[in-house]
């Protein structure tokens, strides 16, 4: 049992989980940009094994419930919340916000608003890998929605035919917005779909993460390899779409029932019946990733607003002029 | 929706102006269906469609996958085969997926197929800002549906426009594009539904004025109608027109306007370059030249992405202040 990463695949989902309720804090608060917030509470398991999984210079994109990936990933809370709010020290400083939070730094490659938007991107990057003889692997993560989206199937065509170091990851976590999974699928078996293709598939439908973590090492392992593998992890959202919808839609047994698929507690009962750690280790866990997320909604909310001109900014290279400003047009057009 | 039945409300909601219109479209015309991402359970992201599915049965009002190229060729396949589809995109920034469906497949069935058969149908969507919805979810991109000829576009900005234009376009033999705005929904007026459909191509003069003419459409009306009421008390009458539909375009209404009042403000929430608003100022350069008495103002969102952060999104777009400002400089 020493060798167990379980604690450590705790502390990630627990960090998920907590990031995303100081994300409806911000909310409640009014500090958010906005109300499209796509949480990932529940769904806590994929995004720590896959992204435990993947090496340190590996890259990925995600969709538009994509912060717990992030998190997973090394994200830094402050300047996740941060983007989130719309200010400065965000990520995008602010003008990307929850849907299109990316570093570069850390292998983001972009968080996605259009479903399926961010698939073909790792198809691309893995080309860059390959021909650059870098040993790298760059994986997708996306909901159940763009398993029905095109662009997903001609994406693991080309991954599959040029033998590319890409994982596809899907998160099904069985809505598509309202939709339930059932009303949206003629075939529920994804896996086939990526046999067909050859890609290596993976499917988790269980609460273990360290097993989960150890099957998607040896989708990513063979990745690397040149082998494309597909991993859908089966999980349930908790809440609604968006942090406005209370899900009329879904009957609040199924809610209730569905809930107890915790991940989270079921870590939790895990380690404590293993003997890893006892309750009073992972009180000190959570209450310390309490206060780093609380630190960070602290942050995000002090965090400065942009100056106006930042509208112009990044459009075109530094190089390159800003786009002049309306105002700037229109007076001198009306001034002549 | 209160009452079904009633001929005309006080007070509507866009809405519901737009829910009852399909509902009464459905009533009377029983090929008509509706598809898209949650537009049956959900009712619409943005509850457009909300109960008609109680009403009409999960035959009629179909939610789809999430499969923006398929929802909008599905429409156009069954539109050319005996059906009347509304089918609806969740946002107008989702286009850029179905484009090839909208463009190169339901604008030209017509005409490449030398006029054998047509697709009647409608594909509603919303577009705008307001919600910090970012890059990929705050676009206005009606000019890339007004450049392709083939399509109907209609852009209403009151709830009684926007229950009549849809009556009629549900009626008429051309797909018709139907932008609608995420911050129109929970606003109100009146609705009369015994007017004769409001036709296409007829612009509305919502305001007489003789100083100057502001010429928009959707939501960017209300900021008109603002900004002319703040310019009255300053001795400034503006004239405050409606476009209403895009395709067809009332060349007509814009004319006689500007060749009265001399000088015009085209606003609207889209891109400036190769926006809408460049071709209404084209047009308005290319028949009132001669009476012009400044150059004829375009005043749009700015040339850049929609950004999220709440203080740029506000300024991102045309502001009530500065239109009162140009005007103002325009009337000087």
């Amino acid at each position: 049992m020493s060798n167990t990463l379980l604690p450590k695949l705790y502390k990630t989902m627990k960090r998920i989980r907590t990031f995303e309720e100081r994300v409806s804090e911000l909310f409640i608060k009014g500090e958010s940009a906005g109300t499209m917030l796509h949480l990932s509470i529940g769904e806590e398991l994929g995004p720590a094994c896959v992204g435990t999984a993947m090496q340190e210079n590996d890259t990925f994109t995600t969709h538009h419930r994509g912060h717990g990936i992030f998190v997973a990933r090394g994200g830094d809370p402050n300047r996740m919340l941060a983007e989130i709010a719309g200010k400065k020290d965000g990520y995008c400083k602010g003008k990307g916000g929850s849907m299109h939070i990316a570093d570069m730094k850390l292998g983001h490659l972009g968080a996605n608003a259009i479903v399926g938007g961010g698939i073909p991107t790792v198809v691309g990057a893995a080309m860059s890998y390959k021909y650059l003889k870098q040993e790298r692997v760059s994986v997708a993560f996306f909901g159940d929605g763009a398993m029905q989206q095109g662009i997903l199937y001609e994406s693991m065509n080309m991954a599959s035919l040029w033998k590319l170091p890409v994982v596809f990851c899907c998160i099904n976590n069985q809505y598509g917005m309202g939709t339930k999974i059932e009303n949206a699928v003629g075939v529920k078996d994804f896996s086939k779909r990526a046999e067909s293709f050859g890609l290596n598939t993976l499917y988790v439908n269980d609460l273990d993460v360290e097993s989960a973590y150890h099957k998607s090492k040896e989708i990513i392992d063979s990745a690397r390899k040149f082998k494309p593998g597909f991993i859908e992890v089966e999980c349930y959202r908790f809440y609604g779409h968006a942090r406005m919808d209370k899900s009329p839609y879904r009957d609040e047994a199924e809610e209730s029932e569905k809930r107890k698929l915790d991940p989270i507690s079921f870590a939790s009962n895990q380690m404590i019946k293993n003997n890893i750690l006892d309750e009073t280790d992972i009180k000190k866990i959570d209450d310390d990733i309490m206060i780093e997320m609380d630190r960070a909604m602290e942050f995000a909310i002090n965090s400065p607003i942009n100056e106006e001109t930042e509208i112009f900014r990044d459009v075109y290279s530094e190089d390159d002029p800003m786009p002049v400003s309306l105002d700037k047009k229109i007076n001198k057009i009306l001034n002549n | 929706m209160s009452d079904l039945n009633q001929n005309f409300f006080e007070k509507i909601t866009y809405r519901d102006a737009l829910r009852l219109a399909m509902h009464d479209a459905m009533q009377e015309d029983k090929n008509i269906i509706i598809m898209g991402e949650d537009v049956a359970n959900y009712g619409g992201a943005y509850g457009a469609t909300k109960d008609l599915l109680k009403l009409f049965g999960k035959e009629r009002v179909i939610d789809t996958p999430i499969s923006e190229p398929a929802i909008v060729g599905a429409a156009v396949g069954a539109a050319m085969s005996g059906l009347r589809p509304i089918a609806e995109l969740m946002y107008v920034d989702f286009f850029g997926m179905s484009m090839d469906q909208i463009a190169n497949q339901l604008a030209k069935i017509r005409y490449m197929f030398g006029g054998q058969i047509s697709a009647p149908m409608v594909l509603r969507t919303q577009g705008g800002t307001g919600r910090s919805g970012g890059a990929q979810h705050s676009q206005s991109l009606e000019s890339w549906i007004m450049h392709i000829p083939g399509l109907f576009l209609s852009m209403p900005a009151k709830p009684n426009d926007a229950y009549h234009l849809l009556r009629h376009a549900l009626k008429i033999d051309n797909p018709t594009i139907f932008i609608e705005h995420k911050l129109l929904y929970n606003t109100t007026g009146t609705l009369d539904k015994r007017e004769i459909g409001t036709p296409f191509g007829k612009a509305n003069i919502l305001r007489k004025g003789k100083d100057v003419s502001i010429i928009s459409y959707s939501r960017m009306i209300n900021y008109a109608e603002k900004a002319a009421e703040i310019l009255e008390k300053e001795n400034i009458s503006v004239e405050v027109i409606d476009l209403r539909t895009l395709y067809p375009l009332d060349r007509e209404t814009i004319i006689n306007s500007v060749n009265k009042t001399k000088s015009a403000l085209v606003l609207s929430e889209s891109y400036y370059t190769s926006s809408v608003p460049s071709e209404i100022t084209s047009i308005i350069f290319e028949n009132c030249f001669k009476v012009l008495k400044k150059p004829v103002i375009r005043y749009t969102a700015e040339d850049t992405p929609v950004p999220v952060a709440p203080n740029l999104e506000k300024n991102y777009i045309p502001t009530i202040e500065k239109i009162v400002e140009y005007i103002k400089k325009l009337c000087n």
